[in-house]
């Protein structure tokens, strides 16, 4: 009997070391230094496309190839941005609150349809064209039609927003919600578990890795959804600022906006991504310990 | 009531795919006594796993009776265990948590549950890795976390579907050793499927042969070992190899026959 529990301790396999146990947590949880250095071997390559790109840029405004009204250089889309810093907060300020609330917004719709869908078949059935019109619909030709229906203010560029990123939401949680292994759920069964306990205990943290992959597209989405909202209609917000830019032919203005825009979108794909390590670690690790023996 | 633990009685399952259908099992009849160490064995697709989705209620029959204790089985039993081949842990979850699911679901207190966990673990040997997750731990690890989940509720009966065919063969030998000591302290009624057929003799009282298309019982023989079972003794012993030759001879004939 001693022999046994002894050998049960030791697996076979599992090289000699420090104990399995060492191993475990240094691997559940790498060090900051380590941490550093993964986003170094990581991030490196491109930020060096983009330093390339900038000086790209840089190098052909400088040496004049280009008309500075088609292209304006480096220096002059800082300026307009550094001459004008309330303007452009202003402005940005507008469209981030936009993109977020539509994003939220779109978040929340997502998730509640595709756990309504889940339920059934015929439910699904019913609603999936619906929501395919919704998507295949151009937003940037039903948008004026929003201006109409609910005025010049925040309300269209929100609603045209949502429809724009909770699309992606919907499929991913859907895919998530229906990837639970189907022995994990009879295995539910035999643990007589009621539905709701199925569902917030197995179900909804299985869907959570693909939620988050929707999450991610949404949020570029929804930058894409509150700007073109502006463009149908707005006194405020980063499209009006390229609108009115373009109107007056002032490209360093129209480069600017599109910068912050851009950047805006890079901040929230961040942030969901951020969040993903925050809720999912378990699976942000098991993650990253494939990307390291792939490389 | 009839004094045994599992009654399959008669019993065939028939399924309906679009183009035909399709039997599963027919006239099957087999009966487990209480504490009994059964072996189901049989090539894929011969509907052993269907055998044990019967027991545990998981499957209805097409025809035919299955009785849990004397009690007619209808929908999923929870006086049941049950280990499929893959380990299927939630991720999330380190490896107490998951085999904590088990009492979440049946609203057992916390404070019972967390005893009778610590208990497992160290019968299971997987101390040292109670707070590990499923990625960092080893297939065979793996599987003792589910073995844990299903024993947490002291279920009469343990329902094993080729526990140990995802793993390597050292790694199975050893959880055969393991597994037939578990037994042997729970004293549970365990049905266990496997293709391996050393595997049936090492560990069961007796062993079901199932033949395929459609899967019916071929033969079951009784394995006279001792109780006591040292593995690489037993594998030598004579009465081991005059077993593992019948079945073999047995479901072998049968494919032939085929």
């Amino acid at each position: 009997m001693v022999t046994h529990s002894q050998s049960a301790r030791t697996e076979p396999g599992k090289p000699p070391g420090p104990g399995p146990q060492a191993g475990v947590t240094e691997r559940a949880r790498p060090g900051l230094a380590q941490r550093l250095v993964g986003f170094v071997e990581n991030a490196w390559r491109p930020i060096a496309l983009l330093v390339v790109l900038f000086f790209a840029w840089w190098a052909v405004t400088a040496a004049e190839l280009i008309e500075p009204y088609l292209v304006p250089s480096p220096g002059d889309t800082f300026d307009s941005i550094a001459s004008r810093p309330d303007y452009f907060w202003q402005h940005t300020w507008a469209t981030t609150y936009e993109t977020l609330l539509g994003f939220v917004i779109a978040a929340a719709v997502g998730v509640f349809a595709a756990v309504i869908m889940v339920q059934s078949t015929t439910v699904e059935k019913t609603l999936y064209p619906l929501l395919l019109f919704a998507q295949v619909i151009p937003k940037i030709a039903i948008a004026p039609l929003f201006v109409v229906w609910l005025g010049f203010g925040i309300g269209p560029k929100i609603v045209v927003a949502v429809l724009m990123a909770f699309f992606p939401v919907v499929i991913s949680m859907v895919t998530g919600l229906k990837s639970v292994d189907p022995e994990m759920l009879q295995l539910s069964a035999t643990m007589g578990a009621k539905p709701g306990q199925t569902f917030w205990k197995i179900r909804f943290p299985a869907s959570l890795p693909h939620l988050f992959a929707g999450l991610k597209v949404a949020a570029t989405m929804a930058v894409t959804g509150a700007v073109v909202g502006e463009f149908v209609g707005a006194d405020e917000g980063l499209g009006f600022v390229i609108l009115q830019a373009n109107g007056n032919l002032d490209t360093p203005v129209l480069f600017a906006g599109l910068l912050i825009m851009s950047l805006l979108g890079v901040l929230l794909f961040v942030l969901v991504e951020w969040l993903e390590h925050l809720v999912l670690p378990w699976h942000a690790s098991r993650r990253a310990d494939s990307s390291t023996t792939t490389m | 009531m009839t004094g045994y633990a599992v009654e399959i009685e008669d019993v065939a399952v028939r399924f309906r795919t679009k183009k035909r259908d399709v039997t599963a099992l027919r006239d099957v009849t087999m009966r487990v006594d209480p504490g009994e160490f059964v072996a189901i064995v049989g090539p894929s697709g011969c509907g052993k796993s269907t055998l044990l989705k019967l027991s545990s209620g998981l499957l209805a029959p097409s025809s035919g009776s299955v009785r849990l204790h004397g009690e007619s089985v209808s929908g999923p039993r929870k006086d049941i265990g049950y280990v499929f081949q893959k380990a299927a842990l939630l991720e999330w979850r380190s490896a107490r948590k998951n085999i904590l699911l088990q009492a979440e679901m049946r609203g057992m207190p916390a404070r019972e549950a967390k005893a009778r966990v610590d208990e497992l673990i160290e019968m299971t040997g997987l101390t040292g890795f109670e707070d590990a997750y499923p990625h960092e731990l080893s297939g065979g690890m793996q599987q003792r976390v589910a073995l844990c989940r299903a024993l947490l509720h002291r279920p009469p009966v343990l329902l094993m579907d080729e526990p140990f065919g995802a793993l390597d063969a050292l790694t199975r030998e050893q959880m055969n050793v393991e597994l037939r000591r578990i037994w042997q302290e729970t004293k549970t009624t365990v049905l266990l499927v496997t293709h391996s057929i050393a595997e049936a003799v090492y560990l069961a009282d007796r062993v079901v042969m199932i033949t395929a298309r459609p899967g019916t019982v071929a033969g079951v023989i009784e394995v006279n070992l001792p109780k006591e079972r040292d593995y690489g003794k037993t594998m030598s012993e004579p009465e081991f190899a005059k077993a593992t030759r019948h079945i073999r001879d047995h479901l072998g004939a049968a494919a032939v026959a085929e």
